[in-house]
């Protein structure tokens, strides 16, 4: 199945399925979470899954949380006849916080892969930025350029601290680093590190970002300044991550568009902003 | 088998509308949604005439029991929805329930007739939670205004038309008894009912249009109640909904009277929970499904 981008995607089973942790590793206040998946496809980079766990979902504050979380899978392998496959967690709410506290054998309900993905042009030099968790699709995104011969990606990676900034150490990735605090790499925001080489023009360009709103805000004025074209993996408030309720809409040139099924991953020049009201919830 | 509306269905358990776009499903899971199609009848999102964006984003408020929803019924138009996707309805493996409103009477009057001649169509739903532009009283909650509306509407129909009440309202059964003696074949409840939430640390609401409707298990008790209340007066089939997560809650609103049950919030839970409550309502009441 071919979405707008022309991507072929992979087909989600139908229904949840459970799949057992086998892995929990925290970079500062970030968690990573490996999980086996017996029952799916392998994914494409910029794919998410909607995940709850399978005991004590609910009870939190307010009650919550009671629907299940959309999350960017950061990177997958072939493990026997099954996946494993890793998110990136921060625990800012009560669902976030109930699946960061999941141990080893614990069971989460995982339904997916769902969304677009990123559409990879390997005719152009691409550069990735990531900002915060939004680091986990750059990783699955970088894993796939890995693999092809004779492209390489500049990354940059913006965090709040160097603490945030061990996530990016974990997975190996070859960047660029922009803190908060100053603590590791430049001073600042990720942006600063993406604007001068766009300035440069130095080449065919194709930017893939993911990160909070006014970050890929901040990438998607940058590239129409510079008139590169660039893919943000978004986020909005989402239910059932497949079409199903239509609570994930982003304002595009195209009207109302749903995230879960016409995203994640959005053509910046689709867009008037980056900034959409519910994301970051 | 059960039948309900003229139709023979395999088991009790259909969609609320709005809960499940079936052709999007369909290109997300592929073949096996279709065949394990996880209703015994499908019911469309809520058609308008025009063509509607729908709300401002932010759309959801999560609750503990539920959510909070401000969609505003986002539809391509009759027009259109008769074009393009009424032929791909009619390749579901389930009965299709179109549902559809109307701003004016008139409005639903035409909608009526150009969905007439339609064989893809089983049944056609009322969404009766729409005000009426002139009294400002909501259709569904008032048993003057929904007897009013089926009078005009049921000569321009030969389908099926199932009446959705809207939630409310202290008698729903009066409404219900109106939209009977006024030709409707059945009677659907409850709709979310109206809500809101303020956004985290602010004195401003969440959702962008201000207000939305509650759904879920919160609203599973006050489902039950207005089914009871419902079933006890008329004697059209009811589909029930409000909060089903289960076999036992659907098992619920079939002993509080209703023939059907709708799924609807639990859907974006577990895309395939249409079919888990079916064969755990066949666990708990084996044969013992009511045939109208």
């Amino acid at each position: 199945m071919s979405d707008a981008l022309g991507i072929e995607r992979p087909q989600a089973p139908f229904g949840r399925r459970v799949a057992a942790v086998t892995a929990r590793i925290e970079h500062g206040p970030y968690v990573s979470l490996t999980v086996r998946d017996s029952g799916g496809p392998r994914p494409i980079a910029g794919q998410f899954y909607m995940l709850q766990t399978v005991e004590d979902w609910g009870g939190g504050v307010d009650g919550r949380p009671y629907l299940p979380r959309a999350l960017s899978f950061a990177r997958v392998e072939q493990e026997g006849d099954g996946l494993l496959l890793d998110f990136l967690l921060e625990d800012v709410g009560p669902g976030t916080h109930r699946i960061t506290e999941l141990a080893v054998n614990d069971e989460m309900l995982i339904a997916g892969p769902f969304g677009n993905g990123f559409e990879l042009n390997a005719a152009s030099w691409p550069i990735l930025v990531a900002g915060g968790i939004g680091l986990a699709p750059i990783v699955a995104l970088d894993d796939e350029i890995r693999d092809l011969d004779g492209v390489r990606a500049t990354i940059f990676v913006g965090m709040r601290t160097n603490e945030h900034a061990s996530a990016a150490a974990h997975y190996g990735l070859e960047h660029e680093l922009a803190t908060e605090d100053g603590s590791s790499g430049v001073r600042g925001y990720v942006t600063e590190l993406l604007a001068p080489l766009l300035s440069a023009k130095n080449a065919d360009h194709v930017v893939y970002a993911c990160g909070p709103p006014p970050m890929l805000e901040a990438v998607r004025s940058i590239c129409a300044e510079h008139e590169i074209s660039c893919q943000l993996a978004m986020e909005s408030g989402m239910a059932c991550g497949f079409g199903a309720c239509f609570g994930c809409v982003v304002p595009t040139h195209d009207g109302y568009t749903r995230l879960c099924v016409d995203g994640p991953v959005l053509d910046g020049d689709k867009l008037d902003t980056a900034l959409v009201a519910g994301a970051g919830h | 088998m059960i039948a309900f509306c003229g139709i023979e269905l395999s088991n009790p358990v259909i969609n609320g509308s709005g809960t499940f776009d079936a052709l999007a499903a369909r290109r997300v899971f592929g073949e096996a949604f279709e065949r394990d199609f996880p209703f015994s009848a499908y019911v469309s999102k809520t058609i308008t005439l025009e063509p509607r964006a729908g709300n401002p984003p932010p759309r959801l408020w999560e609750l503990g029991q539920g959510m909070i929803n401000s969609i505003g019924l986002p539809n391509k138009g009759l027009a259109r929805f008769i074009d393009e996707d009424l032929p791909e309805y009619a390749t579901l493996p389930a009965p299709l329930i179109v549902s559809i409103m109307g701003f004016k009477p008139e409005e639903l009057v035409t909608m009526l007739q150009l969905l007439d001649g339609r064989d893809e169509i089983a049944a056609i739903e009322l969404n009766f939670s729409c005000p009426n532009v002139k009294t400002g009283n909501i259709v569904g909650s008032d048993p003057v205004e929904s007897e009013a509306m089926m009078t005009e509407l049921r000569p321009h129909s030969t389908k099926q038309l199932i009446a959705k009440l809207a939630p409310s309202t202290s008698r729903p059964d009066l409404v219900a008894a109106a939209a009977e003696s006024a030709g409707a074949d059945a009677i659907s409840l409850i709709n979310t009912l109206p809500g809101m939430a303020f956004a985290p640390g602010s004195k401003e609401p969440w959702l962008g249009a201000g207000s939305g409707g509650i759904s879920g298990p919160a609203i599973r008790p006050v489902a039950l109640g207005q089914v009871a209340r419902v079933a006890s007066t008329v004697r059209i089939p009811i589909v029930g909904m409000g909060g089903v997560e289960n076999g036992r809650d659907a098992a619920a609103l079939i002993d509080a009277g209703a023939t059907l049950v709708a799924v609807g919030t639990e859907n974006f839970r577990d895309p395939a929970a249409g079919n888990r409550i079916a064969s755990e309502l066949l666990q708990i009441r084996g044969d013992r499904v009511a045939t109208v």
